[in-house]
């Protein structure tokens, strides 16, 4: 898989959250946090962090999973991963 | 019954059946003699014995956005969708926003209405199967994708309290949350559940009812080897034909019934309509065979007379029975026999009798709710709906069944009995009565 571009990412990201959780792409910011912000609970963070393995081919194992509290935070671990 | 006994009454009915996707719609089709019943467009469908059901005429896709949609069952999202009619039909403010839910004034479309306190609503609403297409789904997900594809919504997704869980979470319902499973007769006992809640004191409005969506190959061929379902391929719409010399069996179908049930004092204090009285309900167990009825109708004569002294009613006050009635060669006449013991010959040959399901289908653990709801109407309305496809009267039944026409009731006080019973050798029967 080639490696996508930071808003690349976050556009990916942004679908998924639509996709499982229903929320607005528009709404998907970096700054936002996923509980405080979006409102999406612990099963929800599990199916988009296996969407978001599936989408960028990236492994985002369950103790790395917990400290992503934002948007941001995924898109930085995705890139990181990625290079 | 005691006469100091908490009076309980229906102030909300919701429904979303074969037949239509609210009450009003379902009514109506149920009067005008229609058919829910559809033939199966699956693929393989020939390895079915059985290649027909009842299935829902409105998709809840058309009212609950996909988002939310992927972690309910179905069961459970035509449950809410049940509940949202009867909390709207029953003049109630919409729930406020709580964590994880959407903007609950455009789910429900209502503005202004009756808060209700959290604290003394209550649910009961029961599932006989519960989430079949879920546990499938995610098992065939798990054996082509592995462990970690299956949705994490999976055991919520298909335990049988998932409705009952998420309309009390939608509607803030503090009193206490429950899911009675009784096969048949299930919700039937939701709404027995509910009026002792009432009168327990334990609170003051209950959203109570049932649902079921298990039209899935696998139950096709389940209740197929058991010879329980109408294998009548060619005219599907004929298939359920209660008390009919040709009849061969039951058509299965899918839907929620949910109706809202408050003590009289709190539906009179806010001015609310009643769509009837919730009387009383009877029970009883057969102890005789795990899916088999008694044949000799003990049980089910115990239930009914149980729901009469629930209610503080005599047989003479009982106008219509809406029967079990599943279109099965010994079930419908059982049931005949059974009312005639708990009525006596007398009264038993005053009321007037219809089945439903000929219609609907048989719903499982939504099925004594929607017939629950039928009843109440029939009592408002005053009309009693025909039993479709009674071409041929059985000759053992010797009852007065509503055939051909709709029949109307007469004006003034009246009762009727709703009956429902389930595999396990469950009977319940609920009693309404005309508010007047």
């Amino acid at each position: 898989m080639a490696v996508a571009t930071e808003q690349e990412i976050l556009a990916g990201l942004a679908e998924i959250i639509d996709e499982i959780v229903g929320i607005d792409k528009s709404e998907v910011t970096p700054e936002k946090n996923f509980v405080d912000d979006l409102d999406i609970d612990s099963l929800s963070m599990v199916e988009i962090a296996v969407a978001a393995q599936d989408k960028f081919g990236v492994e985002i194992p369950d103790d790395q999973l917990k400290d992503l509290k934002t948007v941001k935070d995924v898109v930085v671990y995705v890139q990181n991963l990625q290079q | 019954m005691s006469t100091t006994q908490t009076k309980v009454v229906v102030t909300g009915l919701g429904a979303t059946t074969p037949l239509g996707g609210d009450v009003p719609s379902t009514w109506s089709a149920l009067l005008a003699g229609e058919s829910g019943v559809r033939m199966l467009d699956w693929e393989n469908v020939d390895r079915l014995p059985v290649r027909f059901a009842a299935q829902l005429a409105v998709e809840p896709s058309e009212s609950i956005p996909k988002a939310q949609l992927r972690r309910l069952d179905r069961c459970q999202a035509i449950a809410l969708i049940a509940a949202r009619e009867a909390w709207r039909d029953a003049g109630f403010a919409p729930p406020v926003k709580r964590k994880g839910g959407k903007d609950a004034a455009a789910e429900t479309g209502v503005e202004g209405g009756f808060q209700v306190d959290g604290d003394r609503l209550g649910v009961v609403v029961s599932s006989g199967i519960g989430g079949l297409h879920t546990a499938l789904n995610s098992y065939d997900t798990f054996l082509e994708k592995g462990w970690q594809r299956v949705t994490p919504f999976t055991v919520p997704m298909l335990m049988p309290n998932g409705s009952s869980g998420h309309i009390g979470i939608e509607f803030g319902a503090t009193a206490g949350s429950h899911a009675l499973v009784s096969a048949c007769a299930s919700s039937a006992e939701a709404v027995g559940y509910a009026i002792d809640m009432i009168r327990a004191g334990r609170a003051d409005v209950v959203i109570c009812g049932g649902t079921e969506a298990c039209i899935h190959p696998l139950q096709m061929a389940s209740f197929g080897v058991m010879r329980a379902l109408s294998t009548r391929n060619d005219e599907p719409q004929r298939a359920s034909r209660p008390y009919d010399k040709n009849r061969d069996g039951f058509v299965l179908g899918e839907g929620a019934a949910v109706m809202i049930l408050e003590s009289e004092e709190h539906a009179r204090a806010r001015g609310a309509r009643v769509h009837a009285i919730a009387a009383g309900c009877g029970y009883s167990a057969d102890a005789y065979d795990i899916v088999l009825p008694d044949p000799s109708g003990a049980g089910q004569a115990k239930a009914m007379r149980r729901a009469l002294a629930d209610a503080g009613l005599q047989p003479e006050d009982i106008v219509h029975v809406n029967a079990h009635a599943t279109s099965t060669p010994a079930g419908d006449i059982a049931e005949l026999t059974s009312i005639k013991a708990a009525l006596g010959e007398e009264a038993a040959r005053k009321l007037c009798i219809t089945a439903t399901k000929s219609m609907t289908g048989h719903l499982l653990g939504g099925a004594g709710a929607l017939e629950s709801i039928f009843t109440i109407l029939a009592l408002r309305e005053g009309v009693v709906p025909a039993v479709a496809n009674l071409e041929d009267l059985d000759d053992e039944a010797d009852l007065d069944i509503v055939r051909g026409e709709p029949r109307k009731l007469p004006d003034g006080p009246a009762a009727a009995l709703n009956n429902s019973f389930g595999f396990g050798g469950h009977n319940v029967s609920v009693a309404f009565q005309r508010a007047v």
